[in-house]
């Protein structure tokens, strides 16, 4: 044991900050809840490695969610069950961390089974602490994957069956089974001598990783009293008499001694090779910047029926948005409404940087077909734009707060012979009407997106036609 | 009684009465107490006498800062003077640097923060 006096480790922040209320320095935790004792080895691990500057902890959903009211260490909170892969983003952008996924057992083998897997099998460097206590204990005492055969949850009130939810899962077995993995291990924390394996075997998992050796799994046999309904001393009796006999302890897979240190250094493409990596060369063609204004905030919705090309012009609209150095998202939007047939997708194409590509209210509207008007013509922007096909609907909008523009999209394009470029017509409109989008730019993007020459033309045509509408428009 | 290699401190604020201390120590020394914290848990105590420090509730403790155990009790007593002979109860840590103890002469402040600093020989 460390030095000569035992006390709080400089893993845990002195005072709970963090932690909402009065009391900053006692945990969250139950009355002789497990998940203390492995913080507490985790903490000493972290600062006996030299490692708790560099050390970011991904807490979970569960009773852990909090643990960053108490580690002196970055944090970020994942959603259930998703620490592995928001672990891997960290790890990836920050090879030199010491990344921790600490997850529940209704974490990582319920809800979150597929991240763990993909994780431990892509050999991501971190170090995952899985904490089984054989049930959910933030919810109120249901059923884990983990759960014994027989036991009486909230949710399983006669007992698991077998018939009814299966055998318990044995993660770790499983995550050795995998190629990846460089160590995985089993421990329990219910006697000073299993403590004490434990407390091994965490400061194992994170020298491998500062030591780059690759992905260590711990799965930690844990109690949780008041799910259990007993006293901390019987649950530490249960894990020894009952638990353990389920989930074998030891170790099912140690080849960190073998294995040589990774390679985790950037083997990323550069920002600035983008463009040419995803076939979007800017120098073919000059912007002039001084068409666009300083400052852009759109957010546009396109919305009609399959086939129209909604989606394509979304498309279109983030790439010249792209071009013209503005920050872009561009997603579709899947409801219900997709079996009916419509589509629409949400584009922000904006100087400042975006945050969440999802749009509330459009300042600018492209309505393709009546179902659309209806659902998105009460969400647009005071005096905001709304292009609509006035070859398929009338305007029986009742506002007068906004630019209608009447685009009889539809009809011009069936007399240019193909149905299908009604939405050039339409980002023709837009190009003509809007300061954020330079005349230049689409046209020089049009021969990179149509490539066969009958194409181009044909939606070159298109365009202009677009264009003219506008001019009876001011900007 | 045996002489006392180690010696354990409990910042009763911070226990929470689990009772895993008192199930792990293999000396018998801790025990629940009858007095109540701010929380309303009976908290563990420390006889006094008899800890081996061998640092086993510590470990067994879930609370990161209910416990702190003093290996080398003789020589961290000898160091603080103050602290007079085994009239050293409770010593009741208030976080991870600063403790009271009480001695004959009343209470007064311990700071735990250079006990770090103390070179022992085994
Ligand atoms: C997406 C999502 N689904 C469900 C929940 C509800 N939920 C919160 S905690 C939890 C289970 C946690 O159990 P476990 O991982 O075993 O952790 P413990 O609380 O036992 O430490 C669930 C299902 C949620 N928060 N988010
Ligand atoms: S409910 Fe269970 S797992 Fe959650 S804090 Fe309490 S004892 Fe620990
Ligand atoms: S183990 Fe810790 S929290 Fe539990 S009774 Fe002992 S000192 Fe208190």
């Amino acid at each position: 044991m460390s030095g000569q006096i035992l006390s709080k480790s400089s893993g845990f922040f002195d005072d709970y900050i963090h932690k909402p209320g009065e009391d900053k320095s006692s945990t969250h935790y139950c009355p002789g809840c497990g998940h203390g004792i492995l913080h507490k080895l985790i903490a000493e691990a972290l600062v006996d490695n030299d490692a708790t500057e560099k050390a970011v902890f991904v807490s979970p959903v569960g009773c852990s969610v909090f643990a960053y009211y108490y580690f002196n260490a970055g944090n970020f909170q994942a959603a259930h069950g998703r620490a592995p892969a928001v672990a891997t983003g960290i790890k990836r952008s920050l090879p030199d961390s010491v990344v921790i996924s600490y997850q529940g057992d209704g974490d990582l083998a319920a809800i979150g089974g597929n991240e763990i897997l993909h994780a431990a099998n892509r050999g991501e460097a971190i170090s995952v602490f899985f904490v089984n206590n054989g049930i959910y204990g933030m919810t109120g005492g249901q059923m884990a994957p983990t759960t014994l055969v027989g036991t009486k949850t909230t949710t399983t009130p006669y007992g698991r069956t077998l018939r009814n939810e299966g055998y318990p899962i044995q993660m770790a077995e499983i995550i050795a089974s995998l190629k990846a993995p460089v160590y995985v291990e089993r421990v329990m924390m219910a006697d000073t001598k299993s403590i004490n394996a434990a407390r091994k075997a965490v400061r194992k998992a994170i020298k491998n990783q500062v030591e780059k050796k690759g992905f260590s799994f711990v799965e930690i046999l844990s109690t949780c009293p008041t799910g259990w309904k007993m006293t901390p001393v019987q649950s530490q009796e249960w894990l020894i008499s009952t638990y353990q006999e389920h989930f074998p302890l030891g170790v099912l897979k140690d080849i960190s001694d073998q294995v040589e240190p990774l390679n985790l250094d950037h083997n990323y493409a550069e920002l600035s090779q983008v463009p040419t990596l995803i076939d979007l060369p800017k120098e073919n063609f000059e912007v002039h910047k001084e068409n666009i204004p300083d400052v852009v905030d759109e957010e546009i919705i396109v919305a009609g029926f399959g086939g129209q090309g909604v989606l394509t012009l979304g498309v279109w609209l983030s790439e010249m948005g792209m071009r013209e150095d503005l920050n872009v998202s561009w997603i579709p939007s899947y409801g219900p409404e997709m079996r009916g047939g419509t589509a629409n997708c949400n584009v922000k194409m904006s100087t400042k940087r975006i945050g969440a590509p999802v749009i509330a209210h459009p300042t600018v509207l492209i309505v393709m077909n009546k179902p659309s008007l209806d659902k998105y013509g009460e969400t647009l922007v005071e005096n905001g734009i709304m292009l609509y096909d006035s070859s398929l609907m009338g305007d029986d909008l009742e506002r007068t707060d906004i630019v209608k523009i009447p685009v009889p999209a539809t009809k011009i394009a069936n007399e240019l012979g193909n149905t299908r470029i009604s939405n050039v017509i339409f980002l023709g409109v837009l190009t003509g009407l809007s300061d954020f989008l330079d005349e230049s730019v689409v046209r020089n993007t049009l021969p990179m997106i149509f490539k066969k020459r009958h194409l181009l033309d044909i939606n070159l045509k298109a365009f202009e036609r677009g264009l003219e509408i506008s001019r009876a428009y001011k900007k | 009684m045996a002489k006392s290699r180690g010696f354990v401190a409990v910042n009763t604020e911070e226990c929470k009465g689990c009772k895993l201390c008192v199930d792990a120590c293999p000396v018998d020394v801790l025990s629940i107490s009858s007095l109540f914290n701010v929380h309303g848990y009976n908290h563990a105590e420390y006889e006094g006498q008899g800890c081996t420090g061998c640092g086993v509730c510590f470990y067994a403790c879930p609370e990161p800062g209910a416990l702190v155990v003093f290996k080398n009790w003789e020589k961290v007593r000898m160091n603080y003077h103050v602290i007079e002979k085994d009239i050293v109860i409770p010593l009741q840590i208030k976080d991870a640097k600063k403790g009271i103890a009480m001695s004959e002469d009343g209470a007064f402040e311990v700071d735990l923060s250079q006990f770090k600093n103390l070179h022992f020989t085994e």
